[in-house]
């Protein structure tokens, strides 16, 4: 049912809809616009559930996509904008969480889990590894059942003749 | 009458359930045959209860019995046949009985074809699988009847989400369900191994084609709603990283997982307690999508269960049995025996690679969609983790998974050769240095990642290839005896290598759909003409129509290769007057695995139209990959040694096959 939610949050925005990205928003310059477009996608659309302003048919996203533009025009750099709607907007806004204290153990997890799993495994695998040593040690033959051993086929084939 | 008639066998379901969840946990103590066989008959009746009280809903809604709040909510008399069958499970209460529904369906379908289980695992299978009916009753029964009824009974049903009224919601949701409940299986065979302290080799032999069912249902089911997304929503995303779809996602990680996983056990012996946890994970997970999506805990529009009784319910089922399966983990796993020694560079080594790196990927996508939950909850504070963090995450961890693959069935048992799989392997790094290279110079200047990438997925699909053309002898012996090999080889081979090349197959999708999309958004007045990736559009006409339950703006274009109309494309804005909502109808026209794609804007009125137009390169594939990989499931678990009730394995292949 997963899509019906997503569904349903479509059509609540579809309620009062303009479309995603329209012709008369667009930049002129087509590298200017292709950064807006870039920005976009990193940026989130407040009022809807996990959907960036470029994908978006709220009028918020639509007024924010603007503003990107906006500052665009203006000269800010990519990160300028960013931070022109983090200082408005909070980090609610960035769909990438910026690394802070609050933030770490959400990018450091995979590493961590990665590194931790790989870890476990190779201290298991030799641990394991030198039990079965063992176990063949103990299996071994002692020196006499060695010598016994020796004694036994050294006289076999005599006993056969 | 109908609707008291479904809401009794609801009840009468659940007293079963109840009997089942304790009566042949007492028998298995007690051992009593007699007791323990009662697990059998209950679980054939709660399916029959079950099954009563699903087609009392449907025939609710197919005779729009606007008396039963649910179908006045869900349902219109206007709308097609095939919506209100599908309407059913469009909403919460109709998607909870759905699945119990298919919960009991498991249930009656390891009762018929469990004979061949000794009689005390059976017995605790089905109690567990009980435990949880149960609690899904209750939940239903308690929080959300789908059959209560209405004091003053309207004239006309509110009608179903548009949306939904789409042959994706036939097939999406049961497909999922499928799949998140067919880990039920999984799960109660691991809780009953558990129980009796026991799990050896067999053990994996009985769990993995009741997994693999579980799992290809939720691979299509995955597939099926991202492309249902990608043509209903309107701007061609088919995979979003909304926390409902990562709801999906987590159970078919982990489910992926325990398949590699159970292929060890039951080969090797090893992994045992892995094997456990990873079969108690995988619908834990299952649980907690449920509870995510049906809680409401998504905040804003997501909530549409806003009844936090509801949420807490679900909360309540998922620490008692998330909770309880984790703890009697813990306290019995240890006493589980450990066999079969390996290799770092084995068969088994490969596979525990795999599991390690699927576990990962899981964990990423666990963090990155309760994060932001647990924030708030905590410190108030509100972020977002949405598509940029997981490629960024997510992402990386694919690539050594998919470097390693082709390794892995190239590898022996126990001990392996490093350096003799790269050298069969050596066919496969070639053709994708060939189509790395020719990647690179037609996109010249373009993203180097990609080039990369598309490398990647052809390495994954011949090196999937190698495997079976070595083992059959193609290029080396005579065809006849190739062919007589080729029918020789055991389907699971087969399988493997049809799921494995499925996944380079998908990525190449992923990868031309994500960098070599062209789009242009235009506004367009009929008899304009505009270009794309070489075909030209012409907006011959936009007109009004009448559908049965809606009004429409369609929008006629023509699609020109060289000035000749190949085809016409009608992509259209619907109205549906009930619901005074809007659906965007997007056309799609599908050149090879390619597509083109329109979605209308808003109409002006002096009748020009904002259009979006996609060219989706190899798009299709992204889609075609997983429909390999469940074909590839099918093929497996068409194999003897699988199969539900094969006693023993097939000697007809022994001559031909070395054992694996």
């Amino acid at each position: 049912m997963k899509r019906t939610v997503l569904a349903l949050a479509f059509v609540v925005m579809a309620a009062t809809a303009a479309h995603a990205v329209l012709p008369d928003e667009m930049m002129a310059d087509p590298a200017k616009e292709a950064r807006a477009r870039g920005l976009s996608r990193e940026l989130r659309c407040m009022v809807c559930q996990n959907q960036s302003i470029d994908d978006s048919e709220a009028p918020l996203a639509r007024d924010l996509r603007l503003l990107v533009r906006e500052r665009i025009a203006a000269g800010d750099s990519d990160a300028q904008v960013l931070d022109f709607l983090v200082a408005r907007y909070g980090e609610f806004v960035l769909l990438k969480p910026r690394l802070n204290s609050h933030t770490w153990l959400l990018w450091f997890l995979t590493p961590l889990a990665l590194s931790a799993g790989g870890m476990t495994l190779w201290v298991q695998s030799r641990r394991r590894a030198r039990a079965s040593d063992q176990e063949a040690a103990a299996s071994r033959l002692t020196p006499d059942e060695e010598a016994r051993l020796d004694r036994l086929i050294a006289a076999e084939p005599a006993s056969e003749k | 009458m109908i609707a008291e008639s479904g809401h009794y066998a609801l009840v009468l379901a659940l007293g079963l359930a109840l009997i089942q969840s304790t009566v042949p946990i007492l028998g298995a103590r007690w051992r009593d045959v007699a007791l323990m066989n009662v697990a059998r008959s209950t679980a054939i009746a709660q399916l029959l209860f079950v099954a009563a009280s699903f087609a009392a809903l449907v025939t609710l809604h197919v005779s729009s019995d606007f008396s039963v709040v649910n179908v006045v909510e869900n349902s219109h008399s206007m709308k097609p046949l095939l919506y209100k069958i599908t309407g059913v499970w469009g909403n919460h209460e109709g998607s909870m009985l759905l699945w119990v529904s298919i919960l009991a369906l498991f249930g009656g379908l390891v009762a018929i074809f469990g004979n061949n289980l000794p009689i005390s695992l059976r017995a605790h299978v089905l109690a567990v699988q009980a435990w949880i009916a149960s609690a899904f009753y209750l939940f239903i029964l308690l929080t959300s009847n789908p059959f209560l009824r209405i004091a003053n009974p309207p004239m006309e049903g509110r009608d179903l989400n548009p949306v939904l009224q789409d042959i994706g919601l036939a097939v999406h949701p049961p497909m999922l369900y499928l799949g998140y409940v067919g880990f039920s299986i999984s799960f109660s065979f691991a809780i009953a191994a558990l129980i009796e302290g026991r799990i050896d080799a067999a053990w994996a032999r009985w769990v993995r084609p009741w997994t693999l069912i579980a799992w290809i249902f939720l691979t299509t089911g995955i597939a099926m709603g991202s492309y249902w997304a990608y043509y209903s929503l309107g701007w061609g995303g088919w995979w979003f990283w909304d926390p409902v779809e990562n709801a999906s996602l987590m159970p078919w990680l982990a489910g992926t997982a325990l398949l590699h996983s159970l292929v060890v056990m039951e080969k090797r012996n090893a992994l045992k307690v892995w094997t456990i946890l990873l079969s108690i994970l995988a619908f834990s997970l299952s649980l907690l999508g449920t509870f995510l999506v049906r809680s409401g805990v998504l905040t804003s529009v997501h909530a549409f269960a806003n009844d936090p009784r509801r949420g807490v319910f679900i909360l309540l089922i998922l620490c008692v049995f998330i909770g309880g399966s984790l703890s009697l983990y813990v306290f019995r796993a240890s006493s589980l025996k450990q066999g079969g020694l390996f290799a770092p560079i084995s068969r088994e080594g490969a596979l525990v690679l795999n599991n390690l790196l699927l576990t990962t990927a899981c964990a990423t996508v666990f963090v990155g969609t309760l994060y932001p939950l647990a924030l708030e909850v905590m410190t108030g504070e509100k972020i977002s983790v949405g598509a940029p963090f997981f490629n960024l995450t997510f992402g990386p961890l694919f690539v050594p998974l998919l470097i390693a693959l082709p390794f892995g069935p190239l590898l022996a048992w126990k001990r392996g050769d490093l350096l003799g799989a790269a050298q069969r392997l050596t066919v496969a790094g070639v053709v994708a240095l060939i189509g790395l290279a020719l990647v690179m110079a037609w996109t010249f200047g373009g993203s180097t990642l990609a080039p990369l990438a598309v490398g990647l997925a052809l390495f994954v699909i011949v090196g999937a290839l190698v495997d079976i053309v070595e083992r059959i002898g193609l290029f080396r012996l005579p065809l006849g005896i190739a062919a007589g090999r080729a029918r020789g080889l055991p389907r699971s081979a087969w399988g493997t290598m049809l799921a494995h090349a499925g996944v380079g197959i998908a990525l190449i999708g992923i990868v031309c759909e994500t960098s070599w999309n062209s789009e242009n958004i235009r506004t367009m007045k009929p008899g304009d003409v505009t270009n794309i990736a070489g075909y030209g559009l012409k907006l011959e006409s936009v007109t009004p129509r009448q559908g049965p339950n809606y009004r429409e703006m369609a929008a006629k274009f023509s699609v020109l290769v060289g000035g000749r109309v190949i085809a016409t494309m009608l992509p259209s804005k619907r109205n549906f007057t009930t619901r005074s909502a809007t659906t965007t109808e997007a056309a799609l026209l599908s050149r090879g695995a390619s597509q083109l794609y329109i979605s209308l804007g808003d109409i002006a009125p002096d009748g020009s139209v904002a259009v979006r137009i996609y060219h989706k390169p190899l798009v299709l594939l992204i889609w075609f990959g997983p429909v390999l990989m469940a074909l590839g499931g099918v093929l497996s678990l068409s194999d003897r040694r699988l199969r539900v009730g094969a006693p023993k394995p097939a000697k007809s292949y022994r001559g031909l096959q070395a054992a694996e």
